[in-house]
């Protein structure tokens, strides 16, 4: 903890509130991308402290929240048969597919359902069990992608024969895009999700700034972290000002780690996909290329074909553009709560969805 | 007590057979295994354990244990499902005396497994001062059951006239932690998902029976008393504030985790205020007796006791949270389990 306490300073927040509170002289909507920085936001209140004039968006960046529908339906088809060993990370347990089935589920009913910390424990179970198929179920922004393309590639370099892949990666940029080409856009400055960038570097963020006029600061996900990212993101709207600043320099370079991304470009390729809620978006995800396409669970078990329709009663798309507040859906808090949830921003601790209701007392006392 | 040698002639069955659950010579040797690892007691040779209680308030509880591994830094099943019982009977504000313990066995399990286990059991029913008086074995089919699960049933008597129970907590009360969260969440995931972290992490599991005999026996008035098992500290003070109809006020730059607790949480997506607790407990004590308690609290060998909040009048009964920055939050159930998360 040596280097985080000062990034949890109470002192050093306080000075970046009342920096904040100076500076600020009109109402600002400001959307942090990532669900990381949604947690931190809700777990120290750090909105609470801010001017009633700044307006935090939750963006779409938290994974379990944007894996389309189609994917969760294919995940929970796979993790049915019996002869796959199927992997994932803890929180897509939940996300509840077009049937309102999830793997937490069809763990339950018999399916061997395995949560997992790194992608490379799949390779090893893989190893573990030759006679049973073992599937990834490979999801998140780039900040997850180098840990997948190391998996495949090691199981590509130990030819395994069991290992696949069913691949649900999506890109940050593209999103922010999106988001700032929509009609209904309401979003002013963004906080770029550290975590991301330290993969990526920003040099991609430059071109969305000046192309759409609006301030982006690489932000990370300490309390002090994302004061200073807000600070940071209002001088510029005071001044007028648009440029990408870094405000996560301890870990975030210009360009990037190097080495993760010629692994990435060594094993995927972009490609276009679904975001749950949100729809297409062109070239916003990543697919294994054609020389390890043996790795691609779509295609081991055939699943292309696996179409099914989102739930019409949920408006997370909107949520997550921040179009809409939560408590402006009908389902929210009736038909929809953590406990049944309909669409994923309700399952996930850093889904605003989850936050609001979370504070529903407050906000309707 | 260690080098006690198991009964059971272990080169002659060195695993669990169903027919350590069927009734006949086996069982006999098993029963027989128990005895030695418990030492004897009033019930022997009988159906049931004859007590003798000099007290009209009796305390009375029941828990199951399984846990995965069998055996975890800082304990094991056996000392747990000991430990945990014998809290319960403490948060009630009573002298834990008896014990029952009920075994069910997968077949195969080691009898050397068995053996460590009841030899844990019985220098942990030592350490509580509770007798074990009576119990059961089953045999399950191999493939049926995680090697041991246990139930324990605990008897332990109220010998004061305090009415310890969440209707007694009042707003004013001070609410006191005994030590450091969410270390035996962590550590169980730990060993259970072979994560690898640069200190080993012990569990807390202990019995708390003394340290709230003591607090009684000094006069300290004694509102609430609650341990942090599943759902941690935040589920516990949501159920008394819901219980007593009070909302309840903590101070997160009071609550002590340990640095690798907080590191391993950190990385896991996990809030340690939810993270389950085997020998942690929250006393809710008027404020007048708040420095005494504290005091007391603090001379137990393993303790780090501190005051983390009070208790407010609140028509909502919600548990707020002041963050180290110096905001507020709600501290909400959780819903289902806490998840691993990706990022």
């Amino acid at each position: 903890m040596k280097f985080v306490n000062e990034y949890r300073s109470p002192k050093i927040a306080q000075e970046y509130v009342a920096e904040i509170a100076r500076i600020t002289t009109r109402p600002w909507k400001i959307m942090e991308i990532c669900g990381g920085q949604t947690h931190s936001i809700v777990k120290y209140g750090i909105d609470k402290l801010l001017p009633a004039q700044i307006t935090l968006i939750h963006g779409p960046g938290c994974p379990v929240c944007v894996t389309s529908v189609d994917l969760i339906d294919q995940a929970i088809a796979l993790a049915a048969l019996p002869e796959v060993i199927f992997c994932t990370f803890g929180d897509m347990l939940r996300i509840p597919g077009s049937e309102r089935k999830d793997l937490r589920s069809l763990k339950a009913q018999g399916g061997d359902v395995r949560i997992i910390y790194s992608p490379l424990d799949a390779v090893k179970i893989a190893l573990q069990n030759p006679d049973r198929q073992v599937v990834f179920f490979a999801v998140g922004f780039e900040t997850t992608v180098p840990t997948t393309a190391m998996a495949v590639y090691q199981a590509s370099q130990l030819e395994i024969e069991n290992f696949s892949a069913l691949v649900a990666h999506v890109l940050v940029p593209p999103a922010m895009e999106t988001i700032l080409a929509s009609s209904e856009n309401c979003v002013q400055g963004f906080l770029a999700a550290g975590h991301v960038c330290t993969i990526t570097g920003y040099e991609d963020y430059l071109e969305i700034a000046l192309q759409y006029d609006i301030p982006i600061v690489i932000t990370g996900f300490e309390p002090v972290d994302i004061l200073q990212g807000i600070y940071m993101c209002i001088k510029q709207l005071e001044a007028g000002i648009v440029e990408v600043e870094n405000q996560y320099s301890r870990s975030v370079s210009y360009e990037g780690n190097q080495t993760a991304q010629q692994l990435i470009r060594e094993v995927f390729e972009t490609t276009s996909r679904q975001w749950r809620g949100i729809g297409m978006i062109e070239e916003s995800g990543l697919k294994l290329r054609d020389r390890y396409s043996k790795f691609d669970a779509e295609k081991r078990f055939n699943l292309k074909d696996h179409q099914t329709q989102e739930s019409s009663d949920c408006i997370s798309g909107l949520i997550l553009q921040g179009i809409k507040k939560p408590t402006q859906c009908e389902a929210f808090g009736k038909k929809c709560t953590p406990e049944n949830p309909l669409g994923a921003p309700m399952v996930s601790s850093e889904g605003a969805c989850a936050a609001y209701y979370r504070y529903r007392q407050l906000v309707f006392s | 007590m260690i080098n006690l040698s198991c009964p059971i002639p272990l080169q002659q069955y060195p695993h669990i057979l169903m027919a350590h659950g069927g009734g006949g010579r086996l069982m006999q040797q098993l029963i027989q295994m128990f005895l030695t690892a418990f030492g004897t007691a009033d019930s022997i040779g009988h159906d049931a354990a004859i007590l003798g209680l000099k007290s009209n308030k009796i305390a009375f509880t029941t828990d199951s244990y399984v846990v995965k591994p069998l055996f975890f830094p800082g304990g094991d099943i056996g000392s747990l499902a000991v430990n945990g019982t014998v809290n319960d009977l403490a948060m009630a504000g009573a002298r834990p005396l008896y014990l029952s313990v009920g075994f069910i066995l997968e077949e195969g399990l080691s009898i050397e497994t068995l053996w460590q286990v009841a030899l844990s059991i019985q220098q942990a029913a030592k350490i509580a001062n509770v007798k074990i008086v009576t119990g059961d074995t089953k045999v399950v089919d191999r493939g049926k059951g995680d090697g041991i699960f246990i139930n324990t049933t605990g008897i332990g008597v109220i010998e004061h006239s305090q009415i310890i129970a969440p209707q007694s907590v009042q707003p004013g009360d001070l609410i006191l932690l005994n030590g450091d969260l969410a270390r035996h969440g962590i550590a169980i995931m730990a060993v259970r998902e072979e994560l690898e972290f640069e200190t080993t992490i012990e569990s807390d599991s202990a019995a708390l029976a003394e340290e709230v005999l003591e607090l009684i026996a000094a006069n300290i008035e004694i509102h609430c008393l609650r341990d942090l098992t599943r759902g941690g500290l935040a589920s516990v003070l949501n159920e008394i504030a819901v219980a007593a109809k009070v909302g309840i006020e903590i101070d997160e730059s009071l609550i002590p985790v340990r640095e690798d607790v907080q590191g391993a949480c950190e990385i896991l997506g996990f809030d340690p205020l939810y993270v389950a607790n085997e020998g942690r407990f929250v006393a809710f004590i008027p404020q007048k007796h708040g420095d005494r308690a504290l005091e007391i609290m603090r001379s137990h060998p393993s303790s780090h006791a501190t005051i983390i909040g009070k208790v407010v009048a609140d028509q909502n009964w919600l548990v707020t949270l002041q963050s180290v920055i110096g905001s507020k939050r709600i501290v909400d159930l959780l819903s289902g389990e806490q998840l691993p998360r990706i990022c």
